[in-house]
């Protein structure tokens, strides 16, 4: 079974350069030929999870592994880690402060977007230790 | 083949030099330089013209109809752009202009301005019946449309299915010229003055609509010295022609098309590269709220097409002189009967950028892509013909181009080459 195996370091020193990540696999997704809507919730989920890493967690590693059954996001960090996870993926939790509001984020809508548009979500975090979120989702071949 | 990818940019193979400016700047990597010559990928162009205003040697043309033509009918009418009218100094009325296309050999002149505001009119009621596929992009600029097409599928469906202004414009005209004249359709000739190379490929090879009713495309550039000698004796005539207003002209430049939607949540971008921004933005869902997204290819709108002569923000700034004391909006749905209002087909995503031709292919390629990428010094210098390495990197897996056509590789190879004959 032949896939295609992604890395990215995530940066969180420069905030225009987030989404580099996300916009990247975009691309390649698209030179690849996945269906359109796969496309859109990869680069939907990943962007977001790509701004928590930036936002919260000081930047972190993105490993895309991208085969014909799915792509698989796996977006790891050494964060603060989140103490109530069920809490955080609730519509509209945020401990974002006003600095960030202030740039349009923070209305915690990211993990509920990341739930929304991926097939198969799993987060595992540690408090001090950090996070590690993995979104699946399904391809689709035409 | 699809002949859905014509397009009207042209390469004048005497004057190109074979350098790297054009490749360098095409937003869809559409161009490259093969033995000395660049050379355009049509299904890759989206006609925006950016080849042809970068081109330092003038190797990159526009295709277009000659002023002549009007000679092939019984009865011609032209359709000025509302652009048209930003291309001259201290303009107070746009009848001068009107009557000099007349005196210029034209039998009548139908404004594109006053179809677009039947358009705004329109798309008006559009928007407001149709909230739940807001946002709506416009679809006035046929190089926008082309782009989309091509990359940007998720996005299809938010096009605004309303012909554009030139395509309305034409029916009208054309009706009306019937009705007056008894002529057949065809001794009638309608005549599009046009701001750019794209609107000549929408005539020739429309997307959305089985044929165009537009039948010859000419340059306001190559219009505009012969109507200044005509505007001088039109000054004072009182022939009144104009049926638009504030709204309709306002097209000509960016924000115009938004602005007659009398809507406050609506963002307009132009020139290319900004357009490209935003169409990534909303196509990842980060531009939420908007009612209608306003896009032009070209910087400021189509003030600035490549067929102009003025700079493009002069040009807005005329505009908006000319239209300081014209009425808000002078051709109504009301006092009207359009035909030809939406689009009779809808757009295709073509995915011409694919590497293979299935995903297991694509697979493929795109992981020997990434390998000759590691390979290639990473210089995007443009010697290879292909706008950065991992174009070229891309062309090879797609058996376009060769390693060795990367000059640095070719170079090390003919080091290693010598230093194994010196071996031996
Ligand atoms: N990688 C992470 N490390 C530490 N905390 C995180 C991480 N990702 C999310 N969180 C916590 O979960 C909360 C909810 O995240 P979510 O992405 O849903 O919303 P948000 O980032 O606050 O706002 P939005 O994503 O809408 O801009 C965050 O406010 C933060 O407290
Ligand atoms: S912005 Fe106007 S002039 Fe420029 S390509 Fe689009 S339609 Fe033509
Ligand atoms: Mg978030």
């Amino acid at each position: 079974m032949s896939s295609m195996k992604l890395h990215y370091d995530v940066d969180n020193t420069d905030f225009t350069r987030a989404g580099e990540a996300s916009s990247d696999t975009k691309k390649k997704l698209k030179l690849m030929g996945v269906s359109p809507e796969v496309v859109r919730k990869v680069a939907i989920s990943m962007y977001e999870g790509e701004i928590n890493m930036v936002i919260h967690a000081n930047g972190g590693t993105i490993d895309v592994t991208i085969s014909s059954d799915n792509i698989v996001l796996v977006l790891k960090d050494e964060g603060p880690g989140i103490a109530n996870i069920d809490k955080a993926m609730e519509a509209g939790y945020s401990t974002a402060n006003e600095n960030i509001r202030s740039l349009g984020f923070g209305a915690g809508m990211g993990l509920p977007n990341m739930k929304k548009y991926s097939d198969e979500m799993n987060v595992k975090s540690e408090i001090g230790v950090g996070t590690t979120v993995t979104i699946t989702i399904y391809n689709e071949l035409t | 083949m699809d002949n859905t990818f014509i397009n009207s940019v042209r390469l004048d193979s005497a004057l190109c030099k074979g350098c790297i400016n054009c490749i360098k700047r095409c937003p869809t990597q559409a161009i490259r330089v093969r033995n000395g010559k660049a050379h355009i990928v049509k299904r890759f162009c989206i006609d925006c013209g950016e080849c042809i205003r970068v081109c330092p040697h003038h190797a990159k043309k526009a295709d277009y109809d000659s002023i002549d033509v009007i000679e092939k009918f019984k009865y011609t009418v032209a359709l000025p752009a509302p652009s048209f009218y930003g291309q001259f100094n201290n303009l107070d009325d746009v009848n001068i202009i009107l009557r000099a296309l007349k005196l210029m050999g034209f039998d009548d002149v139908y404004e594109v301005s006053a179809a677009a505001e039947l358009v705004s009119e329109l798309s008006r009621q559009y928007v407001a019946e149709h909230q739940d596929k807001k946002p709506f992009i416009s679809t006035a600029c046929p190089s926008v449309i082309k782009l989309i097409r091509v990359r940007f599928p998720n996005l299809i469906d938010h096009l605004l299915p309303i012909n554009a202004p030139i395509d309305v414009a034409a029916l009208q005209a054309r009706e009306k010229a019937m009705k007056e004249t008894g002529l057949p359709s065809e001794d009638i000739g309608i005549v599009f003055i046009s701001p750019c190379p794209a609107k000549v490929t929408a005539v020739r090879s429309p997307l959305t609509n089985e044929k165009s009713e537009v039948d010859a495309v000419i340059a306001i550039k190559e219009v505009y010295p012969k109507i200044l000698p005509f505007m001088k004796e039109t000054q004072n005539q009182t022939e009144e022609i104009s049926h638009s207003g504030k709204i309709g002209i306002s097209w000509g430049a960016s924000g115009g098309e938004a602005g007659g939607l009398l809507i406050d949540d609506f963002l307009a971008a132009d020139g290319i590269e900004n357009v490209i921004k935003v169409l990534e933005d909303l196509e990842d869902q980060k531009i939420n709220q908007l009612e209608f997204i306003e896009l032009n290819a070209c910087s400021g709108g189509c003030v600035g097409g490549v067929l102009q002569v003025e700079n493009p923000y002069v040009a807005k700034s005329k505009m908006k002189a000319l239209r300081k004391y014209m009425p808000v909006a002078i051709s109504h749905l009301s006092d009207t009967t359009v035909n030809n209002v939406f689009w009779e087909k809808k757009i295709e995503y073509k995915p011409v950028f694919n590497l293979g031709y299935d995903f297991m292919d694509s697979l493929e390629k795109m992981e020997r892509a990434t390998e000759i990428v590691q390979r290639l010094p990473g210089l995007d210098c443009g010697s290879c013909g292909a706008p950065s390495c991992k174009a070229l990197a891309e062309d090879i897996v797609r058996g376009e181009a060769r390693e060795k056509d990367c000059i640095h590789l070719l170079r090390d190879y003919i080091h290693r080459m010598t230093d194994d004959l010196k071996g031996l």
